[in-house]
């Protein structure tokens, strides 16, 4: 049986691949076979995960049920109103808390890590000092000197209320250069990320169906 | 044999990207399904060598380590697998090193994820990490030395909730025992039970909705291992110490497998990334080179 899931899985995997020839039948049907399969999977879980597992199993067949999950489930069902267009205007509700109690838990949670931490180590540390010998790290107290460099003038190069010239035209230019390289950076690991995804790919094909690789 | 081969390939791979340079010059543009055939041999050619590279330590993995060395046996590690197969190649490694490393040292497991297929993944590398004869010869046993308590929906609802109670969120574990029936259980309510957190990430939720929702409100010392695409976006939390450690994508797992003295698959994927970035770079190189030509000859036809 295993055999037969590898065989499956590694001709699925070339007819993805063949779309780097060109479009052809078997890519697409590929794709359609993932998309198909990615729903259906996606519903199973969603189905088991959340109305059997926790609103079944919690709130009617446990031994202690917790009642507060048939708000969930009757606020859950009230989004089906929208499939009846007199009464579609009571799917806001549910909507309504969802986006609320949301905006609620990030507001607080972005503001304390996203923020306040940050903003917190970048003022705080800029002389960095050896915590064995007392003497500055001069490495490290460079490093903290380009982030507050860095974030200053970033913050100067999104001021769009005051004309970009003179020395702030010149600060928001070094801005400008600390996000290009933050982006460079960024995309530098996007293509590592992507090489992993394929290296991934030819391990399997080279080694769990081919047998090549020890 | 078939690695010496691979390596006299990469050899004329190397020698042809020179030739293709040099036609790029002389105004004959790559074809992309070319660019294609490199990058594939890139990857094949390095793999068939089966060879690794060596590799310096960086500052953030030995952070991830002292933490690790912290533990001591019996501590309980809580370990969330926010993954799913597509991000394996990278995650994968990273996770079964930690797990070998884990059981040998005798730490109490408990594993859960945000992403449904996150459990099973981990499921995957407990199982590859017992075939180590060490850990093997311990005789194991789930819901005492390790316990899995699955998938639970609600993303960063999840771990707020947890903050709370665990047994909430994950009222059975993957085996559809109680959470109250689980020996390793016994005394875990909430994060203050645990003695560790690591997370392994590939996206949202992850990492950052551990660190905002779980370390800075409940105060817990958490390390992360994340996919390169996500690890960027990591490094403020490590600086802050937020986070007190961090592995970044393959690069990440195969210092992680170095530190740990494990040869696992990061080590041996690591040759392959490198051909592959090098060839990249090659080829950006070959398009600018190109581009240039192509304008100048533009510039010197317009009358």
């Amino acid at each position: 049986m295993e055999t037969v899931s590898i065989w499956i899985a590694a001709i699925l995997t070339l007819g993805i691949f063949s779309f780097l020839y060109k479009d052809n039948p078997l890519y697409k049907a590929c794709e359609a076979l993932f998309v198909g399969v990615s729903a259906a999977y996606w519903a199973i879980v969603f189905y088991f995960d959340n109305i059997y597992k926790k609103f079944y199993e919690g709130a009617v067949t446990a031994e202690e049920p917790d009642y507060f999950l048939w708000i969930g489930a009757i606020l859950g069902l009230l989004f089906l109103t929208r499939l009846i267009p007199n009464i579609g205007w009571v799917s806001r509700w549910p909507m309504a808390l969802i986006v609320g109690a949301t905006a609620g838990l990030w507001m607080v949670g972005y503001f304390v890590s996203n923020a306040m931490n940050q903003i917190g180590n970048t003022i705080s540390n800029i002389i960095v000092r050896d915590a064995a010998t007392g003497f500055i790290a001069w490495g490290e107290t460079f490093g903290t000197l380009v982030i507050l460099v860095g974030v200053l003038s970033g913050l100067v190069y999104f001021f769009f209320s005051k004309e970009h010239k003179g020395v702030f035209g010149a600060t928001a230019k070094v801005g400008t250069w600390f996000l290009m390289v933050t982006f460079g950076a960024s995309f530098g690991y996007t293509v590592m990320s992507r090489m992993s995804l394929l290296i991934g790919r030819v391990d399997f094909l080279l080694g769990d169906w081919l047998h090549i690789l020890r | 044999m078939l690695s010496t081969i691979a390596m006299v390939l990469s050899a004329i791979v190397g020698l042809s990207l020179i030739y293709l340079l040099i036609r790029t010059i002389q105004g004959h543009p790559v074809e992309r399904r070319i660019v294609f055939i490199y990058i594939g041999l890139a990857v094949v050619l390095p793999l068939l060598m089966n060879k690794t590279l060596p590799l310096p330590i960086t500052k953030d993995v030995i952070k991830l380590y002292d933490q690790l060395e912290k533990l001591q046996p019996g501590s309980k590690v809580l370990c969330a697998f926010d993954y799913d197969p597509p991000s394996a190649p990278e995650l994968q490694p990273m996770a079964v090193a930690f797990l070998k490393y884990a059981f040998k040292k005798d730490l109490k497991i408990i594993i859960m994820g945000l992403w449904p297929q996150g459990p099973q993944q981990a499921q995957q590398a407990i199982e590859e990490a017992m075939l180590d004869p060490i850990i093997a010869g311990k005789n194991l046993v789930q819901g005492e030395d390790w316990v899995n308590l699955g998938f639970q929906s609600g993303n960063e609802f999840v771990i707020q909730s947890m903050g709370t109670e665990f047994k909430r969120m994950f009222p059975k574990d993957n085996r559809h025992i109680a959470y109250g029936d689980i020996p390793l259980l016994q005394d875990v309510v909430n994060f203050s039970n645990v003695d560790f957190v690591i997370n392994f990430s590939a996206g949202k939720p992850g990492t950052t909705e551990w660190v905002q929702f779980g370390v800075d409100r409940f105060g817990f010392d958490m390390v992360a291992g994340n996919t390169a695409v996500q690890a960027p976006m990591m490094y403020p939390y490590l600086r802050t110490g937020q986070l007190k450690g961090l592995l970044g994508g393959m690069t990440g797992a195969a210092e992680f497998e170095k530190i740990l003295d494990e040869k696992g698959k990061a080590s041996t994927f690591l040759l392959a990334q490198t051909f592959a970035h090098a060839t990249v770079i090659i080829f950006i190189i070959i398009g600018n080179l190109a581009y240039f030509s192509s304008r100048k000859k533009k510039m010197a036809g317009t009358p």
